[in-house]
């Protein structure tokens, strides 16, 4: 069978499977809708952790970007996990105790205020969106690229799967699908790792592999990709290339911005009890770990190929699958010295462009593994991409349906009133979703960074000091919410969109490390602006305190 | 337990493991990358392993601890209260 065959026999069957648990759970209510019951455990709810924060971003462009960046890259290895540090320690259990549904209602409520619940709305809902443009777009490259349908129409057909169990299921259909998308995705991701991690170090385990001596054994494999950097102008690939406070800046954004990440904190909402939250967050970097392990491995083996096996090789002879990269322009050779050879070099004689993210989803093919491999990757790649636009379309529908509409403008809904109205804001939101699959921003890296800067310097602060310092009042949050919020949301776009001059940049942090400084910013302001009111009344403050002992006491 | 000590003793864990995930993750994989790369641990030059792979195995371990501590600390309470 030819690898288009078997991509859409395994592409339809992950579907049919989604499309069965979405069937099987159904969602009852609201409580059913948006935190499952409070009935998962915390193991599965781990793995739809996992799911839900590996994004098509993680499994289609992470390898590439530690591939081409080499030791820089790690950052996004490192702000990716260790943010999970701070969700054990600081958030998750103690939101799981305060007992809400969401985000927004958690600093409603905190903050006895509805100007902060909005305020956290739309910081909730513009990081969701920014991310979910992200995802839809990654289902289109998928299908174009495996499937030749027009990235259109791939964009339809996934919106569609998640149509089905995200309006159907609610949270519980979503925590049940990511969990049967985990097993996809990391099954799709270890097989072709495990195979080129044989083929070059002769270990078939990756990140064991990537610290081993090559096949034959007379060297070590890092020793021989710096090696081979070096010879045609590139940076070693272990060698640091950006300066050393802008890497601390990016990777604490990030690891800052995924503890106060909407999507991720309210799956800890889903498990029976708060020590339940706590082993959920352990299992979930567990099985984030075990992928995002793999990556500085798959990054290095495939640019080890890239620099062994297409440079200086006749361009007539390349392999199939560089053509068909080519085909639609993720490739690019441009032969210009007309010596019918590609050179691959650092500077102006480079002959070849590779775009990052075909990187992993072409591995399978530089590995020259079977025909079920590649198609067992787009659905890996798929299963990434809809498991992380599902939680997000919940962020989004949760917060018109629950934050705005039942908590402020129409209080008097049934619950059976407030599910439908979440169904229905999840539909249109599913519809915006596709809007951006179709027309996407062009700067969808620059967005993510946007939506990480937000979450560290707007959302973080408030739902930190929310727990751990309980006289915080309500003017103090909302003033650091806004402060975080606009410094941010004014950084990147100066920076990014009209031609700021990096030369500028606080003390050298670049767009994508924003969050550290809008985060400082965002606690003083609070701090002092707090100073200048009552502190918070005296049953908040008891709310707060419950929050910090064990429950059924 | 006393709540307050209860409060104090959690405050205490989160300060300790705290430290350790600042101490992996940003000095020994980013600000002393240059200095521990002068080590080689197997193939590995030791900054870079923190950087790719060592911190975050360590974060993994960081939480179960402290789930363990935790729990230690919750049951005690509940048997003292």
């Amino acid at each position: 069978m030819d690898v288009q065959t078997l991509t859409l026999i395994f592409v339809t069957a992950s579907f049919a499977l989604y499309a069965v648990i979405a069937y099987l759970s159904k969602a009852r209510s609201t409580q059913d809708f948006y935190v499952a019951s409070g009935s998962v455990s915390p193991f599965a709810n781990g793995m739809a952790t996992a799911a839900d924060w590996m994004s098509a971003a993680t499994f289609i462009s992470l390898p590439g970007i530690v591939s081409f960046m080499g030791y820089d890259g790690a950052v996004y290895l490192l702000g990716g996990s260790g943010g999970f540090v701070l969700l054990a320690l600081l958030i998750a259990p103690y939101l799981r105790k305060f007992g809400k549904y969401t985000i927004p209602a958690f600093i409603g409520d905190r903050y006895y205020s509805n100007t902060a619940r909005s305020v956290a709305v739309i910081c909730a809902i513009f990081i969701s969106f920014t991310y979910l443009a992200g995802q839809m777009r990654g289902v289109g490259v998928v299908f174009s690229r495996f499937l030749e349908m027009s990235i259109d129409t791939g964009v339809y057909v996934g919106a569609g799967i998640v149509f089905i169990y995200a309006v159907w299921g609610g949270m519980k259909g979503i925590t049940y699908t990511q969990v049967a998308q985990y097993c996809v995705l990391i099954f799709a991701f270890l097989v072709p790792t495990i195979f080129l991690s044989i083929l070059l170090t002769n270990n078939p385990i990756p990140f064991l592999g990537l610290g081993d001596t090559v096949a034959d054994g007379s060297v070590h494999f890092m020793d021989r990709l710096n090696g081979l950097e070096k010879e045609l102008g590139f940076r070693e690939f272990t060698a640091q290339r950006s300066a050393t406070l802008n890497l601390v800046a990016m990777a604490l954004t990030l690891m800052i911005g995924t503890a106060g990440m909407p999507h991720v904190i309210i799956r800890f909402f889903t498990v029976p009890k708060v020590s339940d939250a706590r082993k959920s967050v352990g299992y979930a970097l567990l099985f984030i770990t075990i992928l995002f392990l793999c990556i500085p491995a798959v990054g290095a083996f495939a640019r080890t190929y890239f620099l062994e096996a297409i440079n200086n090789q006749p361009y007539a002879n390349v392999p199939q699958w560089f053509n068909t990269w080519e085909g639609i322009g993720l490739i690019t050779f441009n032969d210009l010295n007309g010596d019918g050879i590609i050179q691959y070099l650092a500077g102006e004689n480079n002959e070849l462009i590779i775009d990052r993210d075909i990187l992993f989803l072409a591995s399978p093919e530089i590995a020259k593994l079977p025909a079920w491999v590649i198609a067992l990757v787009a659905a890996g790649g798929l299963a990434a991409a809809l498991s992380t636009a599902a939680g997000l379309l919940l962020v989004i529908s949760t917060a018109i349906s629950h934050d705005l509409l039942k908590k402020q403008f129409t209080p008097d809904m049934s619950d059976k009133q407030e599910l439908l109205a979440a169904r229905i804001c999840s539909a249109l939101a599913v519809g915006v979703g596709i809007y951006f699959g179709i027309h996407p921003p062009g700067f969808v890296m620059e967005t993510i960074a946007l939506a990480f800067g937000i979450a560290a310097s707007a959302l973080f602060p408030a739902i930190f000091l929310g727990v751990f310092y309980k006289k915080m009042n309500k003017e103090g949050a909302i003033a650091g919410m806004l402060t975080g919020l606009i410094f941010s949301l004014s950084y990147i776009i100066y920076f990014r969109f009209m031609g700021g001059d990096p030369n500028d940049y606080l003390l050298g942090i670049s767009a994508q490390g924003v969050g550290l400084p809008g985060m400082i910013l965002s606690f003083v302001v609070t701090m002092v602006v707090s100073r200048f009111y009552e502190p918070a009344p005296a049953d908040i403050q008891e709310l707060v305190e419950e929050m910090r002992y064990p429950e059924d006491v | 337990m006393q709540k307050k000590k209860y409060w104090q003793t959690k405050i205490k864990y989160l300060l300790v493991l705290l430290s350790i995930w600042f101490t992996v993750s940003i000095l020994c994989s980013i600000v002393f990358v240059h200095q521990l790369n002068a080590v080689k641990l197997g193939g590995f030059p030791l900054g870079f392993w923190f950087a790719m792979q060592g911190s975050m195995i360590i974060f993994v371990i960081l939480i179960f601890v402290y789930v363990r501590l935790i729990n230690q600390l919750d049951k005690k309470y509940k048997a003292e209260n």
